[in-house]
């Protein structure tokens, strides 16, 4: 059986889906997308300890062996991204119950989860697998499935939303397939691993070039790296509020993950940074994303929009960590992977219970609700705070390493410019603070605390934060494990 | 022994749970703050006694990053910041209990909880093992006293605690944060050590730098050009400016900035790098603009919150000396400052209450009708100004022989100026009060008789040009309207009786640490080593 964990990562979710359909009870149909999620954590945790103890596990599906067959294939890297995608899948699918039951027609109900599955099963066989054109297959199952999931939403806006995800994805995908069909009429492989030992043969080869970037085009796409964000912020506004909590928190985390994967692992960190100027070419990237789009969040007076922007700011972290092509910058590029989708995740769930109550996520609805939601807000103010980086929370944590590394390569005005960004979060997060806390509430005196089947996995994400800002030891050795992994290249 | 440190921690939020769970019974509730207070101050003089006999009780809490601990140690410094904080945490307690009765505050629960929670985390800052572990604690006092800062909840409270909570994070986030991380990478640590860390670690060219980061990150010092906090933060209740904003806040400031130089760097490095002395002259500098700010300023407490930003850059300046004479001076100025400046705010807030007067030109006469409280007032103008027989002569004493030793006559002229304009700013109080005739504006100090002219009073004190000032003080509202029945239940002069009581306790405590300054010194010749 525990040979098997690594192909039941994917399968269980996703033969879960179709039952999805069958079972025309939303209650049901929930039910077992818990179940599913929860089971699909349980794999992720089972193959992270193997990996830690143990060392990289091949698995060659229906036992056609590599480079023939198709290989998954896990190590530290990917392990701890399947742990971050389950992880938020289990948590925000008990969620999803009430959450969408308000947002989603009934109805619809079953479809939800059906492709909440599908999406789920996309994003962990991309992070499983150690073949390329599967990572692409994969691709096209998340983000089909993500674009149904976004126009769900109950504004009709969530369509027009939804379309132009569609149409910015389907060119993310297209430049990514050009170059995956590019590097195999270069070497005739798909495998990773054998990339990974062909391609050095190659590398002056305008042919690889050429795929280097259309592959980067099609995952700063993927990943929302400005100026390729445009799609995001409508989509996360418009989406139903657990599929944003849910999308914020894995989607964008999977797909800088194919970008570390192909960059790093099947490239391999020389010819990235020492060939392509990878480095130099998203480090002004980066600081841009963060800087501009933290000052854009500021003016939002959607919440949900607002906390959009910042997503789009804190990738731009991200990449940051990335660009200093270091271990030390990996590893906060890492971390934050884990750390943003624990303090976005909370935000975002937060703002679900804000809509399950008052039906807007207004800045000026959001009026006076410190008094009337106080465990809402209460969350939304922790995980505000982890986004801020105060200490003992989880941002702190992914600041540190981040400014760390900037100080190792020398770079003091980058550390300077992350502090001063962290600031601008503080005040983007404190104008609702100030709005919740400090007006009068003008809405209807009714008006309760959300219920606990929101506030519970709300809470169970913001307890996260904290115990991972208190004790990050571990979560630091994986992720420092896991940036010496990349920047090692792959193990013969 | 290092389950007082942890109690040291445990006990304020303790009484903080327990203030929450009497919230219906002000007696009782009033009575845990007092028994909390007490029981904190018990536990800080054992520590006191055995960190004395050479001991340095440590723990470690937890491990948040490899490396990097959130760990507490007694240490002779510390050891002399908890025990002014604690001990004066008693009586402001009891001072409290006078005034926000006397004055009708609302949300009194709260406002004794933020308290306890602001006492547990200045006992953090106190006994903070490590770098992290001391911006940790600050960064929780930040946020512990934003809602005592904005308490009154009005505009003006938002908008001064909008700047309080503004600088304090800014600076502590971009400067402070960055010298931490900084260190950690150079040193690869960030423990306090005697004799400092930084040795042979960094380059001469960067230690000013460094420095620089914690002098100015470090906000609560209140060093300009970011000492602009502190002005705003007077809209709290007195008690909170008295004790946060004349003693724990900024003293957790000026604290870390004495720890960080002399455990950090240690100070003969600092000495022998001279990368202290443009940061002197930046002390120096806020010295005498914060007493030209202060001449300024008519309102009582903005003009006791320029002197405090004045006062406290003598304890930055006693660290940048950067020698033994200079961090004694320093250390003993923390402690000598706290009471003073604490008697000064207690005598503003019972002049408040007593006679609803918040600005100078309006004390006139007044000294007659409450001699306790402006005789009181005079001790702490001594004891601030550094004049015997009060305690601050010998601080100033000690910062002025230091200064001498690092070669600095400059500023051996710059601390007798500030020492004349300090006089000058603050005794005009008490002489206004003693012996000014009582003008028109200032009658009906009992509160009997006197509401119309009151109410005027106050409109003034609360209008918008006055509030841009910083330092108003209209924490206090409508109640006004109705504080001359309440008036009689007071004490003869007027003052709750509380709040007298705690007066005359900083007071007398001024003159005895004149005679009696033998602890303090200790401690910090044990900071400074033989």
């Amino acid at each position: 059986m525990s040979a098997h964990l690594p192909i039941l990562q994917v399968v269980v979710p996703l033969l879960a889906a179709p039952f999805c359909l069958f079972l025309k009870r939303g209650r049901v149909a929930w039910g077992l997308a818990v179940l599913a999620s929860w089971a699909a954590l349980a794999i992720a945790l089972a193959l992270l300890d193997q990996v830690m103890r143990e060392g990289v596990l091949s698995y060659a599906i229906g036992d056609w062996a590599p480079p023939i067959g198709i290989e998954y294939r896990v190590d530290v890297v990917n392990a701890w991204v399947l742990v971050i995608v389950s992880g938020i899948g289990a948590i925000v699918s008990p969620y999803a119950m009430a959450s969408i039951e308000r947002e989603v027609e009934a109805g619809r109900i079953p479809l939800f989860y059906a492709a909440y599955l599908l999406c789920l099963s996309g994003l962990l066989g991309i992070t499983i697998t150690g073949d390329m054109f599967n990572v692409f297959v994969f691709l096209e199952i998340s983000s089909l499935s993500a674009y149904a999931l976004i126009a769900l939403g109950q504004a009709r806006r969530a369509l027009t939303s939804a379309f132009r995800y569609l149409i910015m994805g389907s060119v993310g995908a297209t430049f990514i397939v050009i170059g995956i069909g590019l590097l195999y009429v270069m070497t005739g492989t798909l495998n990773m691993a054998d990339l990974a030992q062909l391609l050095p043969e190659v590398w002056d080869s305008r042919t690889v070039k050429v795929a280097y970037g259309f592959l980067t085009v099609g995952f700063c796409l993927k990943l929302a790296l400005f100026p390729l964000h445009l799609w995001l912020p409508n989509a996360y506004t418009y989406a139903p509020s657990a599929v944003t909590a849910f999308m914020a928190s894995t989607a964008t985390k999977v797909a800088v993950y194919m970008l570390l994967r192909f960059f790093l692992t099947i490239f391999g960190a020389p010819f990235s940074f020492d060939v392509m100027a990878l480095d130099r070419v998203l480090l002004p990237l980066a600081l841009v994303a963060i800087a501009s789009m933290s000052l854009v969040a500021i003016f939002q007076v959607n919440v949900k929009r607002l906390l959009a922007y910042s997503s789009v700011a804190q990738i731009g972290y991200m990449i940051l960590g990335l660009s200093f092509a270091t271990v030390t910058g990996l590893t906060a590029t890492l971390l934050h992977l884990f750390n943003h989708a624990l303090m976005k995740g909370a935000l975002f769930m937060a703002m679900g219970c804000v809509m399950y109550r008052i039906g807007s996520v207004h800045i000026n609805a959001m009026a006076g609700l410190g008094r009337r939601m106080p465990w809402t807000m209460a969350a939304f103010v922790v995980g505000g705070l982890s986004l801020v980086g105060v200490p003992l929370t989880v941002g702190f944590v992914s600041k540190w390493y981040l400014i760390l590394g900037a100080l190792e390569r020398g770079w003091w005005p980058v550390a300077i410019l992350v502090l001063l960004t962290s600031l601008l979060a503080l005040v983007y997060i404190w104008r609702v603070v100030e709005a919740a806390y400090f007006r009068d509430f003008p809405g209807d005196e009714q008006t309760r605390e959300a219920p606990w089947t929101l506030l519970g996995p709300t809470w169970a994400l913001v307890a996260l934060n904290l115990y991972f800002g208190i004790d990050a030891g571990r979560t630091v050795q994986i992720a420092r494990q896991a940036a010496e992994t990349l920047m090692a290249g792959i193990s013969p | 022994m290092t389950t007082l440190l942890l109690l040291a921690l445990a006990v304020p939020v303790a009484g903080a749970v327990f203030i929450a769970l009497l919230r219906k019974n002000p007696n009782a509730r009033e009575a845990a703050s007092l028994v909390t207070a007490g029981v904190l101050f018990a536990i800080v003089l054992r520590i006191y006694r055995a960190v004395s006999g050479g001991a340095r009780p440590e723990v470690t809490l937890a491990e948040p990053l490899p490396g990097i601990r959130i760990a507490l140690e007694a240490e002779p410094l510390g050891v002399l910041f908890a025990l002014i904080a604690s001990f004066l945490w008693i009586v402001t307690t009891a001072y409290s209990i006078g005034y926000m009765r006397g004055h009708h505050e609302k949300n009194q629960t709260r406002f004794y909880l933020f308290f306890a929670f602001a006492i547990a985390s200045v006992m953090g800052v106190a006994f903070a093992g490590n770098l992290f572990t001391l911006f940790a604690f600050y960064e929780v006092l930040s946020l512990a006293t934003f809602p005592l800062v904005t308490h009154a909840g009005t505009d003006a409270a938002k908008r001064a605690g909008r700047v309080y909570l503004g600088i304090l994070f800014s600076t502590s986030v971009v400067f402070q944060l960055l010298g931490i991380i900084w260190v950690y990478a150079v040193a690869g640590t960030v423990d306090f050590e005697p004799g400092g860390i930084l040795r042979g670690n960094v380059g001469a060219g960067l230690v000013p730098i460094l420095l620089a980061l914690f002098v100015f990150g470090i906000g609560k010092a209140a060093v300009m050009p970011f000492h602009r906090w502190l002005p705003a933060a007077m809209v709290a209740p007195t008690p909170v400016s008295a004790l946060l904003h004349a003693v724990a806040v900024v003293k957790a400031g000026v604290f870390s900035v004495l720890k960080v130089t002399v455990y950090i760097f240690g100070f003969d490095f600092v000495a022998e790098t001279g990368a202290s002395v443009w940061l002197m002259w930046a002390a120096a500098a806020t010295i005498i603009l914060g007493s030209l700010v202060a001449f300024t300023k008519d309102n009582l407490k903005a003009r006791l919150a320029y002197s405090t930003v004045s006062q406290l850059s003598y304890v930055v300046l006693g660290a940048m000396l950067a020698n033994g004479l200079g961090v004694i001076g320093s250390g003993m100025h923390i402690a000598m400052h706290a009471f003073g400046k604490i008697t000064l705010f207690f005598c503003a807030g019972a002049i408040m209450v007593a006679a609803h007067k918040s600005e100078v030109s309006q004390l006139n006469g007044l000294g007659r009708r409450m001699p306790v409280t402006f005789a009181a007032f005079l001790i702490g103008t001594l004891s601030i100004v550094g004049l015997p027989p009060t305690g601050g002569a010998w601080s100033k004493w000690f910062l002025g022989v230091g200064s001498v030793e690092a070669g600095q006559i400059g500023l051996v002229a710059v601390l007798m100026l500030s020492s004349l304009l300090s006089l000058a700013y603050l005794l005009e109080i008490p002489i206004r009060g003693f012996f000014g005739k009582e003008g028109e504006g200032a009658h009906g100090a009992h509160g009997d008789g006197g509401a119309s002219g009151e109410a005027r009073a106050h409109a003034d004190g609360s209008a918008p040009g006055h509030a841009d000032r910083g330092g108003s003080h209209d924490a206090h509202d409508p109640a006004h309207a109705h504080h001359g029945t309440h008036q009689d239940a007071h004490a003869h002069h007027g003052a709750p009786r509380w709040s007298v009581a705690a007066i005359t306790v900083t007071a007398a405590a001024c003159i005895a640490l004149f005679v009696y300054p033998e602890p303090f010194y200790r401690l910090m010749t044990m900071v400074t080593g033989p």
